[in-house]
């Protein structure tokens, strides 16, 4: 059963999935400007027009805008991580199960990734591409599968040695049954908390460069982007960055909430901690 | 012996992240052609190409910019036609003393949180410090620096909302960056002290007498020291990358601003040479954690 403040997260990733599975039924038009009702404050804080979170220096509804923005968010963490992860992961195994060759030639690249801080890499290889989320995806997933392949390896270089492998191996599985049936169920549990917390640090990636202005074309509303658009008005319309802003971490909040509650509940030896 | 090792190893890392860097100018596509004028004929570009040595084969074109590279000559600029390095070099101060601040901040606030909250284990100030914790680790560079020209900037006046004039305009860019480093700090700091107090010798110091802080001090921090700086030779990384992002918020005159607007201009000779900088601050870093290493752990140097 899942801790208070995981539930908590849960919940919050639940209503950000719908909002983004549903965000043409529920908010049509993230498009749509009303000149008319410019930099219009939220409805509780004496807007004039009735929107909920205000509107934009166009006369968009920011309600509509993160539920639209929800969508490039979720997909980017989502997809992105199962990119990123099905790399490391293939990766990792080469590297653990074969070793040798393969386990110098893949550590060393791992190495020199993690000398360039991601972010840094991310940005200047999205920033030469042609901007998509298509892109984008490939360029966050080649910037971060070194942790899903460290965690893999070092796992698996342990599970190796363990003694119901040694005995599948001795019965004459095949190496493919024996990482499929005995290594890559037993590494299951730190692949998971790894994929939650880097499908959060993925969002904040995703947002990030889209602050920047590079990654996503800058059409498609992003809660990156329009944080970068509401700087400009902050000392008078303070909620144009500030909802977009904290959507971004609310999600990326939950994620870590989860991820946490995995960790402990998935290896009972971090309990407590 | 063991530091000699670890310098090669910083070489040869820096060599594939050059190899990465020359990369970048591939994926940029044909650079004669974001280069050249609109209205270039085939014949003028193929001079151009020519002229810039992109038509060898790549290996050579490769073991060039290696040579050069080694050199600090990373071309010219597109935009300012000045060296693409030293036109980042020139930045490269102001991003030291940001982040160099922001080390600070997350140093001075993770330190005593992941103290207090060991020492109060599972008390209201263990879960205070925890519940901070998770917000600094969530919370994103752009949106804290936001809050904070809000308050202190817009609100209270107390602070600089952008520039880098004085060294009140490192204060809010330097604790949006250091925030999530401290959340991170102090949560190892306090997992890893959890863990050594519940050793043998620790039950000895307080059987032999000691007072509880100075059981903590003398014997539990030293010992959680190790992964503490561990730890934060992985942060640099993350301070270099949010401070590209609390840069451009703060208008702070740093090589992450100029990088972005190099990116604008598809400059890639100072986007190369940004990441390449970047990636020697990270490997610098690195081998000063081994230095330290070594300082407080003998079994290190000995081995």
């Amino acid at each position: 059963m899942p801790s208070g403040p995981a539930l908590l997260g849960l919940a919050i990733l639940a209503a950000f999935v719908l909002a983004a599975l549903f965000a043409d039924q529920i908010a049509p038009n993230p498009d749509t400007q009303q000149l008319l009702q410019r930099l219009d404050a939220p409805s509780l804080a004496g807007g004039e027009h009735g929107h909920l979170l205000g509107t934009d220096s166009l006369g968009r509804d920011l309600l509509a805008r993160v539920i639209h923005g929800a969508r490039v968010s979720l997909t980017v963490g989502l997809v992105g991580v199962a990119l990123s992860g099905g790399v490391g992961i293939t990766l990792g195994l080469i590297a653990g199960y074969l070793g040798r060759r393969w386990d110098r030639i893949i550590m060393r690249v791992a190495d020199v990734q993690q000398a360039i801080p991601a972010l840094v890499l991310a940005v200047a290889v999205a920033a030469i591409v042609r901007p998509s989320i298509t892109n984008l995806i490939v360029v966050l997933a080649v910037t971060t599968w070194f942790t899903f392949a460290r965690v893999v390896r070092s796992e698996v270089l342990s599970l190796r040695e363990m003694l119901f492998v040694e005995s599948a191996r001795v019965v004459g599985a095949s190496d493919a049954r024996i990482i499929g049936r005995h290594i890559l169920p037993n590494a299951a549990a730190s692949i998971i908390v790894i994929a939650t917390l880097m499908v959060g640090n993925l969002i904040l990636f995703e947002a990030s460069l889209s602050f920047l202005g590079v990654g996503v074309p800058l059409t498609t509303p992003t809660w990156g982007r329009m944080v970068f658009d509401g700087i400009e008005y902050v000392a008078t319309a303070w909620w144009i960055a500030l909802f977009p802003g904290l959507a971004v971490m609310l999600t990326v909040l939950s994620t870590n909430l989860v991820g946490d509650w995995l960790r402990d509940a998935l290896d009972p030896r971090q309990r407590r901690r | 012996m063991y530091l000699f090792q670890r310098l090669v190893q910083g070489l040869l890392v820096l060599l594939g992240v050059t190899t990465i860097v020359f990369a970048l100018t591939f994926v940029a596509g044909d650079p004669a052609s974001t280069l050249a004028p609109l209205d270039t004929t085939p014949a003028e570009l193929a001079q151009f190409r020519h002229n810039m040595g992109l038509d060898r084969p790549v290996p050579v074109q490769y073991l060039d910019f290696l040579v050069h590279a080694v050199r600090g000559d990373f071309g010219m600029s597109y935009s300012s036609h000045e060296p693409a390095m030293g036109v980042v070099l020139e930045r490269l101060p102001a991003t030291l003393r940001l982040t160099g601040a922001a080390v600070l901040f997350a140093l001075v606030v993770a330190i005593p949180l992941g103290l207090l909250a060991a020492m109060y284990h599972d008390r209201w100030i263990d879960a205070a410090a925890r519940f901070s914790a998770f917000l600094g680790q969530s919370i994103p560079v752009f949106l804290l620096g936001m809050v904070l020209i809000l308050v202190f900037a817009v609100g209270l006046r107390w602070l600089p909302s952008s520039g880098g004039e004085s060294w009140k305009s490192l204060i809010l860019p330097a604790i949006s960056i250091g925030s999530f480093s401290a959340a991170v700090l102090a949560r190892l700091l306090r997992s890893s002290l959890l863990e050594v107090l519940s050793q043998e010798y620790i039950r000895t110091a307080y059987a032999k007498g000691l007072a509880g802080r100075t059981v903590v001090v003398r014997h539990a921090l030293k010992n959680a020291a190790l992964p503490f700086v561990t730890m934060l030779g992985l942060q640099v990384g993350f301070l270099l990358s949010g401070a590209v992002v609390a840069e451009t918020i703060f208008a702070y005159p740093g090589m992450g601003r100029l990088a972005v607007e190099a990116i604008s201009r598809k400059d890639v000779p100072v986007i190369q040479s940004f990441v390449t900088i970047a990636a020697v601050i990270v490997i610098v870093a690195n081998l000063f954690v081994d230095l330290v290493y070594t300082r407080i752990d003998p079994r290190i140097r000995l081995s």
